[in-house]
Order: C-alpha cells, then structure tokens, then sequence
C-alpha cells in the first residue's frame, strides 16, 4: 500500500507560511493538483522530503479579468480559468489553451502555477524506475548521457509542453514570484531558461531541458499578469495524438492585429517543441503590410530557425516543427480573416 | 507523519488516521474496503480512479487522502439506494455501456459528475465529460449513449 515514498505534508493557509516552509526545507516541493508531480514521485524521479499544498492559500485562489488586464493566482483550477466569462471574452487565447490542457477531470485538479511551471518531458524521463534503470537512467535524473542526443555534452533536451506559457507569451505577461530572498515581478518570458546551448555554460539565465525555470532556491511563482491591447485578436490550438489527457506533439498561441488590410501586429509562441515555451522572434518584420505570401513564407522561416523539437516524444522531432509551421499559418489566417 | 482525516464520505461523516503519503485511492480501497473504485494506470491517464470530490470528478490515484479533509467524497458505492440502480448506473446496465467492466466505476462517476451540474448534456458535453476516462473494449459509443439515456432517466426524476 506504500505507493508513496514518505514525506511531510504541509497543508498551507498563507503565503507567509509557504515561504517560511521553502526557507526552511530548499527541497520541498508545492502541491496543486499533483496531476504531474505526484506521478513522478510515484515513478521514483522525485522524492521530495516535504510537500506543501497551495490549495487552501486565499492568496493564490483570485482570478480578475476584464477589459484592461488580467491576474490569475497560482493555485487558481485549469477549468475555472478556461471557463471564466470574461477571460473567454477578453483574454480568448488563456481559456482556449487552459481549455487544451490534459482532460476535464485533470483540469479539476492541476493549477496556473502548476502549469506554468510544468516539468519537462521525454521518452527517455517520464518512466518507471526500472524502465529508466534497465537504460542507465538519462541526464534529467541521475544518468551522464542524453540519450536523445547522445553526443549533447551534458545537455539535456527534455520538452517544455505546457500550455498556458505560450498563451501568456504572445500577451506580454509577467510572473509574480516569492521566496525567502523577498517578492520580485519578472517578464514571463524570463522564467523559462531551457536554450540548450551546447556552447555555453549552465547559468542562472541560461539553462537547458533539466534546468529550465529561472526561479531562484525556494522561489515560486505567485500569480501571473497580464495586460490587454485594444483590437487585439488570439487564439490556442494544438495538436496531440488522440484529442484528449495526451501532451502536445505542438500547442502555438497566436495573437494579432489588423488595421484595415495591413496586419499591424503578430505574436506567435509554441509549446511541446524545445526545452521552453518559444515566443517567436523577428515576427515584427513581417508586419506592416497585408497578409500574403510573404508573411507565411517569413513565418515558415522563423518556425524553421527557432523551433528545436528533437526526438523526445513517440513522434519525431521534424514532424513537429511541421506541424508547428503548419498550425501557426492556420490560425494566422483564421484570426486576420476575423 | 500521519494526521486525522475527516470528511463526509457516501454521505457518512468518517474519521481516520492517515498517512501523509496516502494516497486517496488506496484510502478507499485498503482503509474504508470500498473496492468499486479501481486501480487501472495508476498514473493519472485511464480515470478508472475517479471519484467525486465535492461534486468534481477527481482522479483518486494522484489525490493525497490527506488533501480532502473537510471535503465530501462520492464512490460508486453510494449511488445505489435502497437497491435501486441510480440513473447514470441503470443507463451502463440497460444500454451496454459496460463490457469487462473495470473502467466503469470510473466513467460512471464522471457521467454522474456530469449530470449534477448539467442535468441536460449535449452529445458534445458527454463527449467532453468523459475526455479524462479511457474504455479499451465499448468504442465509446454504446457510453455515450449510456449517459444519454441517464440523462433522460434523471429528467423524469431518477438520482444520477
């Protein structure tokens, strides 16, 4: 009957609380809805000595939307946000993406910061201890090799496949987080480091599929904001091997804005591809002037260059950067269309 | 560490004494003996687990008993009354929704689940509904039509 190995429960009520928790145990872990984490300690990948449960903190529970911005806590439920009225109204690319999420009764349980936060995966990760022993384990956990990519040089490329950062992305969002070293607000795209430069060294901002958040010992996200810009179109669409629970072979949130006939702003990020959630860079370039050829075949070269899926899922690396590309057009086109 | 666990389960309030690392699942099964819930992945992907938490569908392999202190738990065993079949459990009985039969518990508390907050599903909803449970022998469609036929038993007045 011993799924679990034994660890301390800490059922928090405060923030204060939880960081007075993290200061006093660095290798405790937050438990939302454990859809994720409690599976990886039921794997034997994790085995934190102490577990706090963010449920019960009132602190993390609010969500506010409407017309001008938006903040969600970090223990705020998938289904509430992605059936929020004015979050569907306001911010539609957040409740689409929280809406993709694994499946309704998942979505009952796992969290915003959870999601946020959401490990990395890989084939060669995501088993059960023997699985993982009968190979030598892989770097993410105890092992010296990537076996993704064995001549990697200590880099592992586990994928990044939550949803909701590349939904947050595309709006500018930032992340409030707290530790025993105090508050501070970073941009969002700031908490995920996983670049994998095999040419640079693992530092605090820049990390790979294992080290792949930003947060410093003890820190967790508290809440995330963002902004609205007025006449702004999004939208969250993904794909994955059966329409429900699996995790994306590609999730890409995109938003824009049309004046006219000239498309006047282009946002576009992608999840389950590289060791981070990817906001597509040099997009601005492709603005200014009517959706046409030049923007899917300059959008079709940014995926090609930014995009970095490597075969850490049952479907292979380039097939997701086609789908990618593919689903990136398709919304492109939906949402200027209106 | 273990700590006291109180919650009102089937509808009875319950006290016990749990182990932080219990899971809710093996709570129900070991501690309390109320073996309709099932063990199927045990990783949070089939929903054979599922029990209803305060009215929502959760997934009792990934739920630490601890963590539903205070709250009400629902297992398939409370559906029945007086030996009567509820509505979610007559429409898998006289509809085929059921073959082997060990996903069921787990596709019978998320119809029931369904029902109680939206006694009037759409094919779509069931559809989404059930999203989070897997079958590998019924197809689906024999369920769906299950939770359609639940749904018509509870408008005339039938529990879900």
């Amino acid at each position: 009957m011993d799924a679990l190995p034994e660890f301390a429960l800490v059922r928090a009520t405060t923030l204060e609380e939880m960081i007075g928790v993290r200061a006093r145990h660095p290798d405790s872990r937050l438990l939302g809805g454990g859809t994720d984490l409690v599976v990886n300690i039921r794997r034997g990948i994790l085995a934190p000595p102490v577990l706090i449960d963010v449920n019960d903190v009132a602190e993390l529970r609010a969500i506010r939307a409407d017309a001008r911005s938006l903040e969600i806590g970090a223990a705020v439920k998938l289904a509430e946000v992605a059936a929020h009225e004015e979050v569907m109204r306001h911010y539609p690319v957040v409740a689409q993406a929280a809406g993709f999420i694994a499946g309704p009764t998942h979505r009952n349980m796992g969290t915003v910061g959870g999601n946020l936060c959401l490990d990395t995966r890989c084939l060669f990760y995501n088993q059960s201890e023997w699985w993982r022993a009968a190979n030598h384990h892989c770097l993410k956990t105890t092992g010296e090799v990537c076996h993704v990519a064995p001549k990697s040089r200590g880099v592992c490329f586990a994928t990044f496949s939550g949803d909701l950062a590349p939904a947050l992305l595309t709006l500018n969002a930032e992340v409030d987080l707290a530790g025993p070293a105090g508050k501070r607000t970073i941009a969002l795209e700031n908490l995920y480091i996983g670049y994998a430069r095999q040419d640079r060294p693992i530092t605090e901002s820049d990390g790979d599929g294992k080290y792949y958040l930003s947060l410093r010992p003890g820190e967790f996200v508290t809440a995330v904001r963002a902004g609205n810009t007025a006449g702004l179109r999004s939208a969250y669409d993904k794909v994955r091997i059966r329409r429900s629970i699996e995790y994306p072979v590609t999730g890409v949130a995109v938003a824009l804005r049309r004046q006219g006939d000239v498309l006047a702003d282009l946002r576009v990020a992608f999840t389950g591809t590289n060791p981070r959630p990817v906001l597509l860079k040099g997009t601005a370039e492709l603005c200014g002037g009517p959706l046409e050829g030049r923007v899917f075949d300059g959008l079709d070269a940014l995926v090609r260059d930014q995009i970095m899926s490597m075969k850490t899922t049952f479907t292979p690396g380039h097939y997701r950067r086609r789908v990618a590309g593919v689903l990136a057009r398709r919304l492109v086109a939906r949402l200027f269309a209106g | 560490m273990a700590r006291i666990l109180e919650l009102v389960l089937n509808g009875r309030r319950r006290v016990d004494a749990v182990p932080d690392n219990l899971l809710l699942l093996d709570y129900l099964r070991e501690v309390v003996g109320l073996t309709g819930t099932k063990t199927g992945c045990d990783g949070g992907e089939c929903g054979a687990c599922t029990v209803l938490v305060d009215d929502q569908p959760r997934l009792s392999c990934l739920t630490l008993a601890a963590s539903v202190n205070g709250q009400g738990v629902d297992t398939v065993e409370s559906l029945a009354q007086d030996g009567r079949l509820s509505a979610v459990q007559r429409g898998f009985h006289e509809k085929l929704g059921s073959q082997c039969g060990y996903c069921t518990p787990g596709f019978i508390m998320a119809s029931a689940g369904l029902l109680r907050r939206n006694p009037h599903p759409s094919d779509q909803d069931i559809r989404a509904a059930l999203g989070s449970n897997i079958c590998r022998c019924t197809g689906y469609v024999k369920i769906i039509e299950a939770v359609k036929y639940a749904a018509e038993l509870h408008a005339g007045g039938v529990a879900p």
